[in-house]
């Protein structure tokens, strides 16, 4: 078939629908194998070590067993909700992918409301998890999913209200407009406090310890996936990790500059291994998080929200406000 | 309001020691054994499943079938056969049946046996597929070693 | 809303936890009622792991219960052990060695360490913290190594004897005690208290969340640190000494607000304090034969006599009644895991269901003690 009877629009969609895929997949798996490796490392000893040369290969073999189980769906669920929920989580995340801005010239689209877009998608999760949860029909699905939607309801607001304050120094919501900002000074020197604000939120956002309540093992067996296996079990954690990159990629977007860096050949296209660099470094961070605290609990965590991040965010942006309205040629 | 503050800072640090606690371990060295492929030395003491002993002058066992063992044992997992020969002093050992799945390796066969002719076996990687497997012929066990 | 509202109004449900479940460590379940994330009414429910040891104990000449008693209470083997021949001991009056009494002693205490090691360990994994079980493991396992290579087992030891212990210590296991003492005190500042004690999660997860009182202990005959932490000072090793525990010099700590991060502190103290006498053990350790000879059939008099020692989770009481045959007539066992448990309707009442597996985790249960 010749493939120039179609329409180019289309072709770019489809190639960049397979990329993106594939990012997904690629991106759970090394997340995934490096959480267990490092996981390994924090708790001296060698994580897995059997398949392929340092056991690199675990996690694939993982992905082929988890596609080769059997989808057990229990009697009692809602069928039709409990099999849509993993797809409900899966989707979103590559939508987002759409306007992240790895380089100068690898962004599929650099819409104006980017972060508000990016933002709206990710929070779709909430709802895949309620659904989850809910559709289970077990007491404790049901406890996580009823943990998860309190938590992000709540952790929204002070990660908004932090991106919001660097939104007031860029004076412009697209994520490229942003990062060109950020010349020659990164905003996480200028906004240290929103920049912690919003990584605090962001692990509470994608449900990771020590705010990882919705699936708090010793609480809730697994949490909102207990009755999950198989495929759609993995598509959460998918979904998971991938959110995990989103909340890093924002974050290295709003506050660490972005792609810019110190300049090598072809710029405009390999900047985005600065950007990958970044992003990582900050999954690394959430990682060995996750491996030294212990679980904070539900009061606790709303506390922690409402008396501390909430009022910090709120004197942060007041102050912005301010400060940009005085000076405005400084920033 | 003091507190409040405290709280913040006092945790804030608390939290970042915390991390450096695992960042330092995490560039020591490794402490655990990739066990198929590596294995430990095991203590000589080990206490396992019984074995005969192979008395070095005559290549045989030291076995009297005096059944101390039997009736001492709290398991009720060893059974002892023996029979009169001719030139043996006592009874000759016909069959030591060990039953290793009634077996809590308390040691009490080794302790009470007057010829010192039970020993531990240094074997831990015991696995099978039918309990059948750990029904134990010593004596046979001793002539296949 | 107030409980009995709740009840009232059925807006409560009833929550299944266990007997699979992976932080009532063991088969033992809770019945929940509910309402929301509240307990309004916990349950324990017992007896999956029934195994009749008492029955057992009653039904064979006394030397063939040894093994069962390193498998009630598998953390605290070697004290179980202790218990046990101790009490036969005082009903035969059979004579133990001096050398034998401090080799029990260390034994015991390693055994003591090893136990509030684990404890450690699974207790922050209830808290959700998954890493410090794995630095505990490390050190506990430096204990089962020495313990191994004197006993010839990891965790069921069945290694006191009536009479003595059943093989001597050696010059390498002195070194190699002295060297776990350095190893264990040099980590607990750099380890346990900067990654766990410190933290500000940790201490606002434990702290003020339960409130063990000298009332409740006494009804319900709380023993072990969670006792101690109400301010009564209560070790058998002190208040009913046994060996030669009057020797050594050792503090028992207590707290005073009975909350579930005293019951921290006092476990780690202990740790230390068994160090301590350890060290002292190791130090005057005298020569001589580490077990006297008894005759091979011992009759126990007609009579009764109990026996307590203090274990990692309080107090054990073995009591055995005696018709005058090498067969017990009857052997009760008091254990504490099972009288620390009954506490737990009262005090998790009206909790949050995360602090009610925390109060688990605190009490250190072992639960084959419980259902035995």
């Amino acid at each position: 078939m010749d493939i120039s009877i179609l329409p180019p629009e289309l072709i770019r969609i489809v190639i960049s629908a397979v990329i993106i895929i594939a990012f997904v997949f690629l991106n759970a798996m090394v997340l995934g194998y490096a959480e267990r490796k490092l996981a390994g490392y924090i708790m001296r000893r060698p994580g897995p070590m059997e398949v392929g040369p340092q056991g690199i290969l675990q996690l694939m073999i993982d992905g082929v067993k988890l596609i080769g189980k059997q989808l057990i769906v229990p009697k009692e669920s809602g069928h039709a909700l409990f099999r849509i929920a993993p797809l409900l989580a899966f989707i979103p995340v590559g939508l987002a992918f759409v306007v992240i801005p790895f380089s100068d010239k690898l962004q599929a689209r650099d819409l104006d409301v980017g972060l508000v877009f990016m933002l709206a998608i990710m929070s779709v999760n909430v709802v895949a998890v309620l659904v989850a949860g809910w559709s289970s029909n077990n007491k404790y699905s049901l406890f996580g999913a009823i943990r998860s939607v309190a938590q992000n309801v709540a952790y929204e607001i002070p990660m908004l209200l932090s991106l919001l304050s660097v939104v007031l120094m860029a004076n412009t919501l697209s994520l490229k407009g942003i990062v060109l900002a950020q010349h020659p000074v990164w905003y996480v020197v200028c906004q240290p406090l929103a920049f912690i604000i919003y990584f605090v939120a962001g692990l509470a956002e994608t449900n990771r310890a020590p705010f990882d309540l919705p699936e708090a093992e010793s609480e809730l067996t697994a949490g909102f996936h207990t009755e999950y296996s198989g495929m759609s079990f993995s598509l959460f954690i998918l979904a998971e990790y991938t959110n995990m990159f989103f909340v890093c990629s924002i974050a290295v977007v709003l506050f660490l500059g972005g792609w810019s860096g110190i300049p090598l050949p072809f710029y405009a296209y390999s900047g985005g291994i600065w950007f990958l660099l970044k992003v990582y470094a900050l999954l690394f961070v959430m990682i060995w998080v996750r491996w030294t605290y212990p679980r904070v609990r539900f009061d606790q965590l709303l506390n922690f929200c409402w008396k501390y991040l909430i009022p910090f965010s709120l004197v942060n942006l007041m102050l912005t406000a301010i400060l940009v309205k005085l000076w405005p040629v400084v920033f | 309001m003091n507190e409040y503050f405290s709280d913040l800072f006092s945790g804030a640090k608390s939290l970042l020691v915390g991390l450096s606690v695992t960042i330092r371990e995490m560039f020591k060295p490794v402490v655990t054994v990739q066990y198929p492929r590596e294995k430990l030395e095991i203590t000589p003491n080990f206490r396992g499943h019984t074995e005969l002993v192979k008395d070095p002058e005559t290549g045989t066992h030291k076995c009297i079938s005096c059944m101390m063992c039997q009736k001492e044992c709290p398991s009720d997992c060893i059974r002892v056969k023996g029979e009169k020969r001719e030139g043996v002093k006592g009874l000759a050992l016909v069959s030591y049946s060990l039953d290793f799945t009634k077996c809590s390796l308390c040691g009490t066969c080794v302790e009470v046996c007057p010829t010192a002719a039970l020993e531990y076996s240094q074997e831990y990687e015991l696995a099978g597929y039918s309990s059948d497997e750990f029904r134990f012929d010593l004596l046979k066990r001793l002539e296949e070693r | 809303m107030t409980p009995e509202a709740a009840k009232q109004d059925k807006h409560t449900f009833v929550l299944n936890m266990g007997p699979q479940h992976p932080s009532t460590h063991g088969v033992m379940r809770v019945i929940l009622e509910m309402d929301g994330e509240h307990i309004l009414e916990p349950e324990p429910v017992l007896g999956y792991g029934h195994r009749i040891q008492e029955k057992m104990g009653e039904a064979r000449p006394w030397p063939g219960f040894m093994p069962n008693t390193s498998r009630m209470d598998y953390l605290s083997a070697m004290i179980y052990n202790h218990g046990y021949v101790s009490l036969i001991e005082r009903m035969t009056g059979i004579e133990v060695p001096r050398r034998a009494e401090f080799i029990r002693v260390i034994t015991d205490e390693l055994n003591r360490i090893q136990s509030h090691l684990l404890w450690l360990g699974a207790f922050l994994l209830d808290l959700g913290a998954f890493t410090p079980i794995m630095y505990t493991f490390d050190d506990r396992e430096q204990i089962l190594d020495i313990l191994e290579d004197v006993t010839g087992s990891r965790l069921t030891y069945c290694y006191h004897r009536v009479g003595g212990v059943a093989r001597d210590i050696d010059e390498k296991f002195v070194e190699r005690t002295r060297a776990f003492i350095a190893r264990l005190r040099s980590r607990f500042k750099p380890i346990y208290y900067d990654l766990v004690t410190s933290n500000i999660i940790f201490i606002k997860r434990v702290k003020d969340v339960v409130s063990f009182t000298p009332e409740l202990a006494r009804r319900y005959g709380l023993t072990g640190p969670p006792l101690r932490s109400t301010g009564i000072s209560y070790d058998i090793r002190k208040n009913e000494p046994y060996s030669i525990y009057p020797e050594f010099d050792f503090e028992v700590p207590v707290g005073t607000k009975g909350d579930c991060l005293e019951v921290y502190n006092i476990r780690v103290a202990e740790m230390e304090q068994s160090l301590r006498i350890i060290e002292q053990a190791l130090d005057r350790l005298p020569e001589g034969p580490f077990r006297n000879k008894i005759p091979r059939k011992v009759k126990l008099p007609q009579g009764d006599a109990t026996f307590s020692v203090e274990t990692a989770r309080g107090e054990l009481t073995y009591y055995l009644v005696s018709d005058g045959s090498d067969v017990p007539y009857r052997l009760k066992i008091r254990v504490p895991s099972f009288s620390n448990l009954s506490v737990l309707q009262e005090l998790c009442r009206n909790m949050l269901l995360s602090d009610l597996v925390m109060s688990l985790g605190t009490l250190d249960l072992v639960i084959p003690e419980i259902d035995r």
